[in-house]
């Protein structure tokens, strides 16, 4: 059987590796991410590369160096972001430092989904379009589960009355949802998840503050180098609406682009007044969702973003004058492989002393009081 | 007489200050941490106590980039982070303040107050230039006193144009202009106006900097930065008394705050910590990918605070012994 890998993204690996053994791949998982990965990549990689690059080249050393592998599975692009090019780049540098291994990637078809299918085929044991659509409808399956169960997650986290009650149903879902093979007990694991979740007990008296979060889509979907901000933030007392999720990002360039290749409309329209241009990355994405958690009363924006990343740097600098007409806070947070937690804790801690702080002064309460109980 | 201490413990100073019920300053110490933030916390607090008769501590607070460690280590009753520290204290002293600029050992923060809140802030991420740090690097190479690098500078009229967006450029670039034979003066005055303008630069950016501007931080000492913000924004800067320890200020304050409104006993453990030897011992825990890096310490040989294991495996554990013990 072909040996295959591919990086982390957050919890893809659960959809991709389920997608992967449906049309019968053996698929090998990196070790998670941890700072051994992020150090493995960055001695690697260019100084200036982004840190998703570094992670993604550290994830490959760390499977190389322990199995064989026939073929690394990685996306591609098109656009001005540097990560249109990270396969090729990644694959020189792999061979340059002794690991011969090949890469497929993967790009968002031009005309139709065929293309894909296509450039997969010939790699593949099962090699109908009847298996290949089967496996994508059961990797789909898993990758809606896991948005759905998140997006629920970061509501009722805030809430809990027994901190990490929430994280820890998160990890026994995803324990079980990667484990399972059929459709039918997919669909039970994710309806019991969703029901043991909300019938966790919660503080009714309490208005969470609502912070949008933002940014570069590794730097979003990654808990693992974004220091658990979601986490960190319901813990906080925050409720989190995360703008990217890893179905919804597939959906729109595995399809949307191709039947509705004006799918972007809304955010153009969104970002106007603000960046009349698709930058590349999540760069248009970044300001629109910001004008629309203004106009949705969200109390503030956490902007997420990997040192040197060019789009959201060019969003970043439109987000002030937002800040100005529309009066949402931001709060931008540039990360790299020497960001060190405690610097990351402070803002957010301060930014939530700030959000709170306003929001009760909106109804007339003190700054001392406030804060203190935060 | 009822007294609040807040401590604040950076990366190149520990402050220490009292205050009464009434919000008011009774003592203050600005101290070098020199490498060692529990033994200058050990040293500072004796200093502060000394000869004060009739008192009794009702609420501690701890901030600044050590206030998880000293806050565990003390028995604080309030652990905040170092941007709200700052902005309440200088609230409570200038009411009427728009802009608080605040540079430290290795963090700069500009806070902007709209109708007497905190209405956006900033903080440095990826570059320390311009800090206490990077300046008293550079006073020591030039072999002065901090406090004469700051005066020197104030005296330069003609700055010259030095790359302040990093500190390694900004050094190699004033070492040319000595080469080159500029005054010492000048060249200080550039190096300090390459620093305010990258920390307008940086922190400032598409943001307002409205008068009353006030300064504060250990770096409002320094005449020559004083100066080259006041050229550059073209505004006079506000420098409260107590600059130098605005954190532990803001700390006590809302210490005395919690403790005075929620009618609270303190958990401060007391002031023979002083005498305690306490060591510290760090290890990296293998139970899963996050690989933290843990602290332990110890008071005498007994452990009473872990930091830094993300899940709480550790830290938790302590505090479940400390339950048990007590």
């Amino acid at each position: 059987m072909l040996k295959v890998t591919i990086p982390h993204l957050g919890n893809s690996y659960i959809p991709l590796s389920a997608l992967f053994r449906e049309v019968g791949l053996e698929v090998i998982l990196p070790p998670p991410i941890s700072q051994e990965t992020i150090a493995l990549g960055a001695k690697l990689a260019p100084e200036f590369a982004c840190l998703p690059f570094k992670i993604n080249l550290g994830n490959f050393v760390e499977t190389l160096r322990s199995q064989t592998i026939d073929l690394i599975f990685m996306a591609g692009g098109v656009g001005p972001c540097r990560f249109g090019y990270y396969g090729q780049l990644q694959q020189e540098i792999l061979r340059a430092n002794g690991y011969q291994v090949d890469f497929l990637i993967l790009e968002a078809p031009k005309t139709h989904p065929r293309e894909l299918w296509e450039k997969l085929k010939k790699y593949l044991p099962k090699h109908r379009l009847t298996d290949f659509s089967r496996a994508l409808s059961y990797a789909w399956q898993k990758a809606k589960a896991v948005d759905t169960f998140d997006t629920l997650a970061n509501q009722i986290r805030p809430l809990e009355k027994k901190p990490g009650a929430t994280s820890r149903l998160q990890k026994k879902f995803y324990h079980a949802l990667n484990a399972a093979v059929l459709h039918k007990d997919i669909k039970k694991i994710v309806n019991n998840a969703l029901q043991e979740l909300s019938s966790l007990s919660v503080k009714t008296e309490f208005k969470p503050l609502k912070i949008v979060l933002l940014g570069e889509i590794y730097m979003v979907l990654e808990s693992q180098v974004n220091f658990k901000i979601e986490e960190t933030l319901g813990n906080m007392g925050v409720e989190v609406k995360r703008t990217i999720h890893f179905s919804e990002w597939v959906f729109e360039h595995l399809l949307l682009s191709i039947v509705k290749p004006n799918w972007r409309q809304k955010q153009f329209l969104l970002a106007k007044s603000y960046l009349d241009n698709f930058v590349g990355g999540h760069g248009l994405e970044t300001v629109a969702h910001t004008v629309d958690a203004a106009v949705n009363n969200y109390h503030g924006v956490v902007e997420l973003a990997p040192f040197t990343c060019m789009p959201e740097i060019v969003a970043m600098q439109a987000l002030p004058a937002i800040t100005k007409d529309l009066g949402i806070p931001v709060l931008p947070l540039i990360i790299d492989e020497h960001s060190g937690e405690a610097g990351i804790r402070t803002r957010l801690e301060a930014f939530v002393d700030m959000l709170a702080y306003r929001r009760s002064r909106s109804r007339g309460g003190e700054l001392l009081e406030v804060v203190s109980r935060n | 007489m009822k007294l609040y201490l807040g401590i604040d413990v950076g990366s190149v100073s520990t402050n220490i200050v009292l205050i009464d019920n009434q919000g008011k300053l009774v003592r203050k110490l600005y101290l070098r941490s020199q490498g060692n933030p529990v033994a200058s916390v050990q040293k500072g607090l004796a200093q502060v106590i000394k000869e004060l008769k009739d008192y009794e501590i009702a609420g501690v607070g701890t901030t600044g980039s050590g206030r998880q460690m000293i806050g565990k280590l003390i028995g604080a009753d309030l652990i905040k982070n170092e941007i709200t520290a700052h902005a309440v204290a200088c609230l409570h002293l200038e009411p009427e303040v728009r802009t608080i600029i605040e540079i430290g050992g290795q963090d700069s923060k500009l806070i902007l107050i709209k109708d007497g809140i905190v209405n956006d802030f900033a903080m440095n991420t990826v570059c320390a230039a311009g800090t206490g740090s990077f300046l008293d690097q550079q006073a020591a190479r030039l072999q002065m006193e901090i406090a004469d690098f700051g005066n020197t500078a104030a005296t330069g009229n003609h700055p010259v144009r030095i790359a302040g967006r990093c500190a390694v450029f900004a050094e190699s670039d004033m070492i040319h202009k000595q080469q080159m034979g500029h005054p010492m003066e000048d060249i200080l005055a550039g190096l300090c106006e390459a620093l305010v303008r990258n920390f307008i630069n940086n922190l400032g950016k598409g943001r307002d900097i409205k008068p009353p501007v006030i300064f504060q931080g250990g770096v409002a000492a320094n005449q020559g930065i004083r100066k080259a913000f006041e050229r550059i924004l073209g505004h006079k800067l506000l420098i409260p008394e107590q600059f130098d320890v605005m954190g532990a200020y803001g700390a006590a304050l809302l210490a005395q705050n919690e403790m005075m409104s929620q009618k609270l006993s303190t958990k401060f453990k007391g002031f023979q910590i002083i005498n305690e030897t306490i060591t510290t011992s760090s290890f990296d825990c293998d139970a899963c990918a996050n690989q933290c890096e843990v602290v332990e310490l110890r008071q005498g040989n007994q452990l009473v605070a872990c930091l830094g294991d993300k899940c709480g495996k550790w830290s938790n554990q302590i505090m479940e012994e400390g339950l048990a013990i007590s």
